[in-house]
């Protein structure tokens, strides 16, 4: 399934904060949007899974739903956005009981996510006895669990310290390779857009315009390994951005 | 338990300074935390007990100022010999759960409403800002010729009181509930119902049950109220009555059984706070 964004402009009271802006989620393809702070990524990516509207343009999905998808747009949150009185195999229950799935397949469908995000043994415990790691692996479990089209993944390991960190991209890396699924990944960090990105989307400040696109042909499985080339694009990338980010900085902000 | 600041004596730089002018970094930590000391919350009551007692019996205390509370005990066995206390008790008791069950739930209701949709609350919370403040006690004429003079008036005047302040903490509950968690549930297309059931509900419930402590305070201070017209038994009437007839000793043993009730339902509270919150630190 295809994901299109179609000229897609927004203002926040008199702001404009997305300025005419289109690209495509192509089937099995990782897509980052990077740019600096207040540029608009994140309400670009809530306009991508229908939970705001654009002033103009329009958000739009191609090709058939995938079989037994249950929610084709998931999300996956800066902070991670765990029910804190639920255990972790509660709040992945969550996202399935509104789907009339049977009790037994519904506990099937949770051991198999837990499963596969190795959190087999924490299935009883709550978020608050979990790391920041941990929680967001929960958050994936979550997003698995029904089965997406495209995860909309809004600055995934932000929140997490940069060891963490690491070890989740080695894990997103893993699962890619195994599910191929499609993600549209705003972040701020270079390093995750160059570990991940196939296409990489710069913006430019307010009012967030596409500023340049670069692409990687580099397979994801091998970058970890190939480090060096990778510093060089990440640099490419961060000279596009500098301007942009020394400008963003010092802006006043009037909007939330 | 205050925030006990620690005072311990500095050590003087000159003594344990050695000789290559190396000395310790001087401790300015502590402090400010609260430990858990059990014991103390009982050697203060009877402490202040004891005090009373003594006081009383040595006529530093006249008797007509205050009974000693050998007396208000004696009291109280009366009472309990007579078989007077399970009546008053009861009646009360009644009055409070019912008033305080229905204004609850009723306030519940009505906050989750004002939290959820904007016509109830443009609509509603400047009705219940208006109303809030009224002294129930002050409208008991009226809800005598509404509800009647039996059990109809006083159950509705612990009802009234404890509906509004279950209103405002409900409604400050759901606008507490983290707007991340809605987004989630919406961007997992939940359904209105389930988001409300799952999401909110739950995130509302740590401003629902602080709203209990207030409101069961306040239904005990107008079961008072209520039972000032028309009340042969409870407590309140057992104070008011003692209270016109100078019988200070019975009055002392009535404002004991009332704190004894407060005591019991913050305990009942706190339990079920441990049970429905036991995902918080």
């Amino acid at each position: 399934m295809q994901l299109l964004l179609q000229n897609i402009t927004h203002h926040y009271g008199g702001t404009t904060v997305l300025d005419d802006i289109s690209l495509t989620v192509d089937d099995g393809e990782i897509v980052c949007i990077v740019g600096p702070s207040g540029c608009g990524k994140s309400t670009l990516l809530r306009i991508a899974g229908g939970l705001e509207k654009p002033d103009q343009g329009q958000a739009l999905l191609a090709g058939p739903e995938p079989d037994g998808s249950l929610n084709p747009l998931t999300y996956i949150f800066q902070d991670f956005a765990l029910l804190p009185w639920r255990s972790v195999e509660g709040n992945v229950s969550l996202v399935l009981e509104d789907h009339g799935i049977a009790a037994a397949e519904r506990r099937a469908i949770i051991a198999d996510v837990l499963a596969r995000t190795n959190l087999s043994d924490f299935a009883k415990a709550l978020p608050r006895q979990l790391s920041g790691g941990m929680k967001q692996r929960v958050a994936i479990a979550r997003a698995l669990a029904v089965k997406p089209a495209i995860m909309l993944m809004d600055e995934p390991l932000s929140a997490l310290d940069s060891q963490t960190r690491e070890l989740l991209m080695d894990d997103l890396v893993t699962l890619w390779t195994r599910e191929r699924f499609s993600a549209c990944y705003v972040t701020h960090n270079l390093n995750e857009a160059v570990r991940l990105g196939r296409r990489i989307i710069v913006l430019s400040r307010r009012p967030g315009r596409i500023r340049d696109v670069v692409e990687i042909d580099m397979p994801l499985a091998e970058r970890a390994d190939r480090l060096a080339e990778l510093e060089t694009l990440q640099r490419r990338v961060w000279e596009i951005m500098r301007e942009e980010a020394r400008e963003a900085d010092r802006e006043i902000s009037d909007v939330a | 338990m205050s925030h006990d600041a620690t005072h311990e004596q500095p050590a003087t730089d000159a003594a344990t300074a050695n000789e290559s002018g190396q000395r310790p970094v001087p401790f300015r930590g502590g402090g400010f935390v609260h430990r858990s000391l059990g014991p103390v919350a009982p050697l203060v009551f009877l402490a202040i007990l004891a005090v009373w007692e003594l006081g009383s019996r040595s006529g530093f205390i006249s008797p007509i100022a205050l009974p000693a509370p050998s007396e208000a005990f004696g009291a109280l066995v009366d009472l309990f010999q007579t078989g007077m206390l399970w009546k008053h008790l009861g009646a009360s008791l009644y009055r409070l759960v019912v008033g305080w069950t229905l204004g609850s739930l009723l306030g519940i209701a009505v906050g989750l409403f004002i939290g959820l949709f904007s016509l109830a609350r443009a609509g509603l919370l400047p009705l219940v800002s208006a109303l809030f403040p009224v002294p129930k006690i002050a409208l008991l004429p009226l809800f005598i010729i509404w509800f009647g003079i039996g059990e109809g008036s006083k159950v509705a005047t612990i009802l009234f009181g404890t509906f509004f302040p279950t209103v405002i903490a409900t409604y400050g509950g759901v606008d507490n509930v983290d707007r991340n968690l809605i987004r989630m549930g919406q961007s997992f297309g939940m359904s209105w119902l389930s988001i409300v059931r799952k999401i909110i509900l739950p995130g509302a419930m740590p401003a629902i049950l602080s709203g209990f402590r207030i409101s069961a305070s306040i239904a005990i201070v107008l079961l008072v109220a209520a039972e000032m017209i028309g009340a042969e038994f409870g407590v309140g009437a057992y104070i008011l009555m003692a209270g016109a007839l100078f019988a200070l000793d019975q009055l002392i043993a009535g404002v004991a059984l009332l704190s004894l009730i407060g005591l019991i339902i913050a305990w009942l509270i706190g339990k079920l706070e441990k049970r429905l919150l036991s995902w918080r630190t």
